[in-house]
Formats: C-alpha cells, sequence, structure tokens
C-alpha cells in the first residue's frame, strides 16, 4: 500500500502560473485569501465590526480596511470580508464570537482574486463593465459588485492605479481572457 | 444604455446590472384558501399590461442585490421614478394616472375581417 506523505493536499490556484502584461496594463493572479461573504441586521453592525476590529460599512460602495482585513460593502444588510496574508486570519471565528444573529458564509475557495494594475487598468475593465471608473465616481477605496462581460465581479479600487477583481473561480479564465482582450486595447 | 437609479446605491447604474421582476404592488390575498378559483386566478396568472405610467419591481441583481420599485413608461421605454421595496405605490409628479387602453383583438383588428 501506497504511504501517504501528508495528510494535506497540495493547493493550486485557479489561475496559477498566468502572468498578463501589455504595455500600460498588467493582470496578475492575487495570492489566496480568506473570505467571508457577510449578512446581518443594521442593529449588529457595531458588534460585528468590534468583533473584526473593522468598521463595516454603511454607505454604498464604501470599503474598509483594517490590518490586512478588508471589508467590502455589497448591500445594505451584505459584505464581503476579505483576509489577507499568511494561513488562516480567524474571520469566522471572529464572526462566530461576535455573539449576534448574523449569516457568515466562508467563500474563500469560491471565489479567485485578479489585480488589474496600471495606467490602462481602468481602460482594460471598462472593456467589459459599464461602471464610471473616473476617480471622481469610482475613488480609491470605492468597491461594488458589477458585471464584466458575461460574468458577475466585485471590484475593488485599491490605489489610483490598481483595482482588485473578486470573481467566482470558474469564471476566473473567462475574467482574465477578457482582461487580457481589454488591455491590449487599453493605449496609454 | 439605460441608465436606471437603483435607491439602495443611491446611484444611475447600467441596465446590464439589472433584472426585471414583473408588476409590482401585488397583494396576496389575506384568506387565500377562502377565495375562488376566478379570484386566485386574478391574483396569481393575470396582469395588467397597461400603457404609459406603469409600476413594475426591478432587481439590481449585479449590484446590491435588492429588489426595488419602479414607475416606467411602457411606450418611451423611460423609468419616471425608483424607490425602495415595502413603500406604497408613490404618485409620480406630472404624468396622470396609467391611459386606461386595452387593446384587446376585437377592439383592434375586429373590423377589418
Amino acid at each position: 500500500m501506497a504511504e501517504v506523505s501528508s495528510s494535506k493536499a497540495a493547493r493550486t490556484l485557479a489561475l496559477s502560473g498566468i502572468r498578463g502584461r501589455a504595455a500600460s496594463v498588467s493582470i496578475i493572479p492575487a495570492a489566496p485569501a480568506e473570505r467571508v461573504s457577510l449578512r446581518a441586521r443594521p442593529e449588529d453592525v457595531t458588534a460585528l465590526s468590534s468583533a473584526l476590529e473593522l468598521e463595516l460599512p454603511t454607505k454604498p460602495k464604501t470599503s474598509a480596511t483594517n490590518n490586512m482585513r478588508t471589508a467590502l460593502w455589497l448591500g445594505p444588510d451584505e459584505w464581503l470580508v476579505i483576509g489577507d496574508g499568511e494561513g488562516e486570519s480567524g474571520l469566522m471565528a471572529a464572526c462566530a464570537a461576535s455573539g449576534v444573529l448574523c449569516s457568515a458564509v466562508d467563500v474563500s475557495h469560491r471565489n479567485t482574486a485578479i489585480w488589474v494594475e496600471g495606467a490602462g487598468a481602468a481602460a482594460a475593465i471598462n472593456a467589459g463593465c459599464p461602471l464610471d471608473l473616473s476617480l471622481k465616481a469610482f475613488p480609491v477605496g470605492a468597491c461594488t459588485r458589477t458585471i464584466f462581460g458575461k460574468v458577475e465581479i466585485v471590484l475593488l479600487r485599491t490605489g489610483e492605479e490598481s483595482f482588485r477583481v473578486e470573481v467566482w473561480r470558474s469564471f476566473s479564465d473567462y475574467a482574465y481572457a477578457l482582461l487580457a482582450e481589454g488591455a491590449l486595447d487599453a493605449t496609454f | 444604455m439605460l441608465l436606471i437609479h437603483c435607491p439602495y446605491c443611491e446611484e444611475d447604474r447600467s441596465e446590464l446590472e439589472f433584472r426585471w421582476a414583473g408588476e409590482a404592488h401585488i397583494a396576496r390575498p389575506d384568506a387565500i384558501a377562502d377565495i375562488t378559483d376566478e379570484e386566485f386566478a386574478e391574483y396569481f396568472f393575470l396582469r395588467n399590461n397597461e400603457k404609459g405610467l406603469t409600476y413594475e419591481r426591478w432587481r439590481h441583481i449585479h449590484g446590491c442585490g435588492r429588489f426595488f420599485n419602479a414607475a416606467r413608461d411602457t411606450v418611451s421605454d423611460r423609468f419616471l421614478m425608483t424607490y425602495k421595496a415595502g413603500l406604497p405605490k408613490q404618485p409620480v409628479p406630472g404624468v396622470s394616472a396609467t391611459e386606461k387602453t386595452v387593446e384587446t383583438y376585437e377592439q383592434t383588428e375586429g373590423d377589418a375581417r
């Protein structure tokens, strides 16, 4: 009988090894992260915020970041909380410890993320996304769920020329290919 | 591209992010087991199909995910106003009540035979 050397299977990213580079845009798969789809009532936001050590945003299209954790407003009672960094970030434990009634679903492996950076980043995303991505309408820190070509994405602006595109992992091939196509047209 | 105002996101967003969700303000009868088949059909199947001002439910499915109500003109396809779900039917300033035009086959084509 063959010996099982490790109990843990090796993890391969959906977009492992891919590295896109057009003249003005770079498209790079993001490192694995912990993600929680969080839904809660308005009166429980304060308790959840203190449990997560992060002020959950209550205004549309805004996000909050603290200590490698980012909370993105998706709807009036819905957030996507992303815990970056190596290993477990303890998001689920923090939600459980908050002591309030909420729905926290670990979607770490449902989503994968793509960094889109460079002078043509907004133009590359606009190849398939109808949002106004000017800095006035979509400033740094703005986030929203929207549509990119035929797939749904969650878009977060992390810098003037840098975006995080959260996409379901089975759609990531499509999202990547469309971003690469858009990047070719983004001439600056 | 048509822009639709989402009352939850508080801004105009592209029509691509929205889905139509049928006529708005249809109240479920309280004693649904007691009503006649005709009343049930009226509640469940029959819709007004109004020409002009009409009230519809829409869903910002690729955005905040919320359902909301919209007053829309079915002739011009223009969105006159949108408001949050749960609010009563809102009057649209400057627009009179729906023109009661029911264009049945008999009315429009009946004499042509």
